[in-house]
């Protein structure tokens, strides 16, 4: 909320500048977000007179005048104002000075012919109020030449976030009490003045809703007349950001800025009947005024007489029943509305407003008597007329919360000492009041307060949070245990085992587009609220944020691609830790060595693959190499050059291939993509094993011994498992099958391809003998038969 | 012996003339071989009488080794030539470029992180998880924001539809913040407890310095005799080891936020140098200004006993910063929206190599 100093310094009284209350806002959690000076707006602009005017020669609404500044000689202005005359004072804009309603440098110039030195200046145009019939009129009074800033005695404008904890310091009252307790001032408390009350209420006002309308108190005044309200009060509301609209609505708006307390005014010819506080009907519809009509239902508190709605409780009066510059009889209703409901309908019906911010917070509920005098009082000295007495309907809360305080408690959570007398200044200061036995009675404004803590943050903030002295954390004996899980380990394991393989890591959003979410399977998480169609389902793969991701870099003119991501997949069970590369376009660029560029295939993703979940501890040896045949993801693959890696056949631990064409082209991108995906909670957590961490080893003192066979098998049998069969079949001599060829063609027959594999044996405890060789081979031979393998002669 | 002088001669001579390692060959078989006329002249010494043979013995031996020497000596020489003349046919000319291995990086949301577990590690923080998904319960409710909370306005949270609500009918969002891990962990863990949580968050907000999606990481502290001063030393022994220099200046200021009391929002010092916000220095120094840097607080007892703890015994703290803001004031970027593009150009540009691992010995942060 905006105020100025000068209104401050009506509940302030302080000698304090402008940066010295800054500070100190900021330092009790009122915080700062601006200190506007005029003067420095109004630099350049000056008290001048009008010497003499004379009509322009080329123009009809113009004259041109001879002013004096103060100093040398009388300059020559052009201006359009009909009041410009000779004799007067006003406000002169020097060459150089900036307008502020509209940021223009003044600049000597030529208008019509006319030399130009400056200009005489509306009030508009200095953003001191509306008007712009005409030019500021100054009094004959006014020193010729002074800074007009200096003359006008332009107060700092303070902007200060108010915490919702506070609604207390929604009005410059509150605010200026605070500021006392902190010794920056005294605070100069306006007591409500006494209303003289000539006549009973002449309608009836009545609660019929307790819960959302507690407490309904409302008197009328007659015979005013609702013309502009007066310069102070005016000056004080644009300093606020409010524009002045007519005395009544200007008054009310003063009273909520100057204590935070919202009232409403209605116009009496406007009611009928009874105005009563009551739940709205479900449909009842009201136009507000803002212009816009809102419908309700049972949970609105409204204000309602005979005809219908006048008033959303709390948050906005209706059009229908507002003050016009005809209205002549009013009802002021200033009344307690539940914070809570205010709330609910608030956020319901989406509308904001100054009341509502306050309401919903809870204004000060002991303020129904002294606010509803304030608002008369300035009614009646304004715009005249003549006061009912109050008809109160309900009360307000009244039960002040009471806390039992222990001031070393400020030290044990606050972590300063504050003497106890100082914290009871403090209190008081802030009109708590401290027993004796150090229970403490809350204003029943401080509606934050709940218990002792809150006390704390009170003491403490006004005593000044920067005298709490920094201490060290107390260091936990012993050896320090890792701080982080074995899934945390193996991201950042795996993450920089991607980077370390040449790809770059991303972060892609964590939603995706539906269109997008259906290239995948879809998802089962759509927002209800997104901020955009391309941000609704939460991804149930990584794969479409990168492929997007990589379909941009290669818009950009990127050759290749390699990008990784670790994240969640949000699945309708839950979230799962997942790793996917995209490995796009040219693996290896057209070169003088190589040729042509050759793009990535399957087996650059299944090397990748293999080597990341090598590096995750997983037991690739163990791994088995299974079509990608079922789940949300298989549909992006290319069916035919793809596959899962599996820890026993259920249990996925990864999946890699080359994506599917129409994927593709549903992301538009144009060249072949291998991509893989590590299920991250997949991988079996090593049990930490008693002992070493390794088992004992010494490498084998014999030599190890290399026989290569060929075999002819039919087509379609896959390699993987003539491999894992000759590894399987003499595991205690055979130790690695590394497949070296595989051909087709002459020689081989049709339906048939020639695979062959270099077996390694490593001899135990004495070298192989020509029998031994020949009785392994035997065996390698008749496991691989099995598999309609046959050995090549 | 003449003749042998004469055949030793012409043999060195021949040998001395052999342009080839065969023309050489031909004058070790002529001399040397089962036939060479140095073999003949030793096989003659099984004829001779002893007497001869003990003269002429050590004369033919002379002359082997003569002629096999320079026979050797040839074979060197005519190698070492070979060699150098094949060593000059393989000349590569090696400004010609060699094949690219790909660069790759970590993203420097990751490696803040990693930097941020390190720092606390060493103050004895665990790293903590938790749902991104979550329920209004976690997300707002225990952490003392209950349903008719400003926060929960729409336009800050993302939700789900209430047909996805939990079975206790609690309404599923994307978290708005990483402080209902705090909940969880000390649901799961009991007191004493320190942890961070680092983690995605999600509000409805879009514009040039508000993404829908940032990380936030979050500080725990539960024990017995925690207090605002140890809150204050915490953080300022977290920035200067983030930021890796001494003169960082805090200044805390009251502040509100339902799940703490007091609470208290924390700004750094930092100077404008080129355009850029350097962190370091007070506030209030020449040339210098403040800037909000995240919120804080002493846990409110509600939210302790939300998370099943005895309020009147345990008490700590927790604060909460943005993970992507701290990146950015650490290492120079200025547009959050390219964090989350994928463009590999910025990736290889502000991304960090595997091998930066922040580690405290090293210093967690990257060099130049």
């Amino acid at each position: 909320m905006k105020f100025s100093l000068e209104w401050l310094k009506h509940f302030l009284d302080t000698q304090a500048s402008a940066a010295e209350i800054a500070a100190a806002l900021n330092a009790i959690g009122l915080e700062v977000e601006g200190v506007e000076d005029p003067a420095e707006k109004l630099a350049g602009f000056r008290v001048a007179k009008v010497l003499t005017a004379a009509p322009h020669p080329d123009a009809d609404k113009l004259q041109v005048l001879s002013v004096d500044t103060g100093e040398g000689d009388p300059l020559q202005v052009v201006c359009g104002a009909p009041n410009a005359r000779a004799g007067m004072k006003g406000v002169l804009g020097l060459p150089g000075a900036v307008v502020p309603s509209n940021g223009m440098e003044l600049r000597k110039s030529a208008i019509r012919g006319v030399e130009s030195n400056g200009m005489m200046c509306s009030t508009r145009e200095l953003e001191l109020g509306d008007d712009h019939d005409g030019i500021i009129e100054l009094p004959d009074d006014a020193p010729i030449g002074s800074s007009f800033a200096d003359y006008s005695d332009s107060s700092p404008i303070f902007d200060v976030a108010i915490t919702p904890n506070r609604p207390d310091c929604m009005g410059v009252d509150g605010i200026a009490r605070d500021l006392a307790a902190a010794g920056l001032g005294t605070y100069t408390p306006h007591p409500a003045p006494d209303v003289a009350a000539s006549y009973p209420c002449p309608i009836e006002i009545r609660t019929d809703d307790p819960e959302g309308c507690p407490a309904f108190y409302g008197r009328v005044i007659c015979g005013v007349s609702n013309g502009a309200s007066p310069e102070w009060m005016q000056q004080r509301l644009i300093a606020a950001g409010q524009r002045p609209i007519s005395a009544l609505v200007d008054i009310t708006n003063y009273v909520m800025l100057a204590f935070g307390r919202p009232a409403h005014v209605y116009d009496l010819t406007k009611l009928k009947g009874a105005v009563v506080a009551r739940r709205a009907k479900d449909g009842e519809q009201v136009l507000a005024l803002n212009e816009k009509t809102y419908t309700l239902d049972s949970s609105t508190t409204v204000i309602a007489d005979d005809a219908g709605v006048h008033d959303i409780a709390g948050i906005m009066g209706g059009e229908d029943s507002g003050v016009s510059e005809g209205t002549k009889d009013v009802l002021l209703e200033i009344a307690y509305f539940d914070p809570a409901s205010i709330g609910v309908t608030g956020r319901k019906l989406g509308l904001a407003s100054d009341a509502r911010t306050r309401f919903e917070r809870g204004v000060d509920p002991a303020f129904l008597d002294d606010g509803l005098a304030i608002l008369s009082q300035l009614i009646l000295t304004i715009c005249g007329g003549e006061a009912s007495e109050v008809v109160r309907a309900g009360a307000a809360p009244g039960v002040p919360k009471v806390v039992a305080f222990d001031p070393a408690f400020t030290a044990q959570l606050g972590g300063v000492d504050v003497p106890a007398d100082e914290q009871r200044r403090i209190l008081e200061s802030l009109d708590f009041s401290v027993g004796d036995d150090w229970r403490v009675t809350c204003p029943l404004r401080r509606h934050d307060i709940e218990g002792p803590a809150d006390l704390v943050e009170e003491v403490v903030r006004i005593y000044g949070l920067d005298r709490v002295e920094s201490v060290a954390l107390p260091r936990v004996d012993g050896v320090a245990l890792p701080t982080a899980t074995p899934q945390q380990v193996l991201e950042r394991k795996m993450r920089r085992a991607a980077a370390a393989a040449g790809l770059n890591e991303a972060i892609t959003w964590s939603f995706i587009s539906e269109k997008e979410a259906a290239q995948v399977g879809g998802g089962h998480w759509v927002l209800d609220n997104p901020i955009s169609e391309d941000l609704k389902v939460m991804r149930p793969s990584l794969l479409p944020g990168l492929l997007s991701a990589t379909r941009r870099n290669l818009d950009r003119g990127a050759q290749s691609v390699r990008l990784f991501e670790i994240g969640r997949r949000y699945l309708a069970g839950g979230e799962h830790p997942t790793l996917v590369c995209v490995l796009a376009g040219e693996r290896t660029l057209r070169s003088w060595q190589s040729g042509k560029a050759q793009g990535f295939d399957a087996f650059d993703a299944k090397s990748l693959c293999t080597s990341l979940l090598e590096a995750s501890g997983a037991p690739v040896g163990n791994l088995m190499v299974m079509p990608a045949d079922d789940g949300d993801s298989a549909q992006v693959y290319h069916p035919g050059q793809s596959a899962t890696l599996r820890l026993g056949p259920k249990n996925v631990l990864a999946s890699f291939g080359m994506v599917h064409p129409t994927t593709l082209k549903a992301f538009d991108i144009d060249v072949p993509v291998a991509v893989l995906g590590i299920h991250l909670d997949a991988i079996p957590q090593k049990k930490a094993a008693a002992g070493f961490a390794r088992a004992s080893y010494s490498p084998p003192a014999l030599q190890s011994v290399t026989r290569d066979f060929a075999f002819l098998v039919p087509t379609d049998l896959a390699a993987g498992d003539l491999l894992r069969t000759v590894k399987g079949a003499d595991k205690k001599n055979i130790v690695d099958v590394r497949l070296f060829d595989v051909f087709v063609g002459q020689g081989v027959p049709e339906g048939q391809k020639s695979l062959a594999l270099e077996v390694t044996l490593q001899p135990q405890d004495a070298s192989y003998k020509d029998a031994d060789l020949k009785a392994i081979s035997d065996v390698v031979v008749a496991a691989a038969t099995k598999l309609g393998a046959q050995l090549r002669g | 012996m003449t003749e042998l002088t004469t055949q030793k001669d012409n043999a060195l001579a021949a040998i001395a003339a052999a342009s080839t390692l065969d023309a050489l060959d031909e004058q070790r078989v002529d001399a040397l071989g089962k036939k060479g006329w140095i073999s003949l002249a030793l096989k003659s010494l099984g004829q001779m009488h002893p007497d001869e043979r003990q003269q002429a013995a050590p004369a033919i031996q002379a002359v082997r080794a003569e002629v096999a020497d320079a026979i050797e000596a040839k074979r060197a020489a005519l190698e070492e030539e070979a060699l150098a003349v094949q060593l000059a046919k393989e000349r590569l000319d090696l400004t010609l470029p060699a094949p690219d291995a790909p660069r790759g990086t970590v993203h420097p949301v990751s490696q803040v992180m990693d930097e941020l577990a390190e720092i606390f590690a060493d103050l004895g923080f665990a790293v903590a998880t938790g749902p991104e998904i979550e329920d209004d319960w976690h997300n707002f409710t225990a952490l003392n924001m209950d349903e008719s909370h400003p926060a929960r306005a729409m336009h800050d949270t993302f939700y789900f539809p209430e047909s996805d609500n939990t079975q206790d009918g609690h309404r599923m969002l994307l978290r708005t913040h990483t402080s209902p891990v705090q909940i969880r962990s000390m649901k799961e863990q009991g007191a004493p407890i320190r942890i961070i949580a680092p983690g995605r968050v999600y509000r409805s907000d879009s514009d040039a310095t508000h993404t829908p999606m940032f990380h936030q990481v979050e500080g725990l502290v539960i024990d017995r005799d925690i207090h605002l001063g140890h809150l204050k030393w915490t953080l300022e022994t977290f920035l200067k080891a983030f930021f890796e220099r001494d003169d960082i200046v805090l200044r805390l200021r009251p502040s509100y936020f339902p799940f703490t009391e007091p609470s208290v929002e924390v700004d750094v010092g930092y100077a404008k140098e080129n355009g850029r916000r350097v962190v370091g220095g007070s506030g209030d120094d020449p040339g210098h200004d403040w800037m909000e840097l995240l919120g804080s607080g002493m846990v409110n007892r509600r939210v302790i006993e939300f998370a099943g703890l005895d309020a009147d015994q345990w008490q700590g703290f927790a604060f909460g910063v943005g993970v992507d803001r701290l990146a950015m004031l650490k290492y120079g970027m200025d547009d959050l929206r390219a964090f989350f593009d994928g463009d590999v150009r910025w990736l290889q540009h502000y991304g960090f190599s595997p091998f930066d691992q922040p580690t405290l010995s090293a210093g967690v942060g990257a060099r130049p």
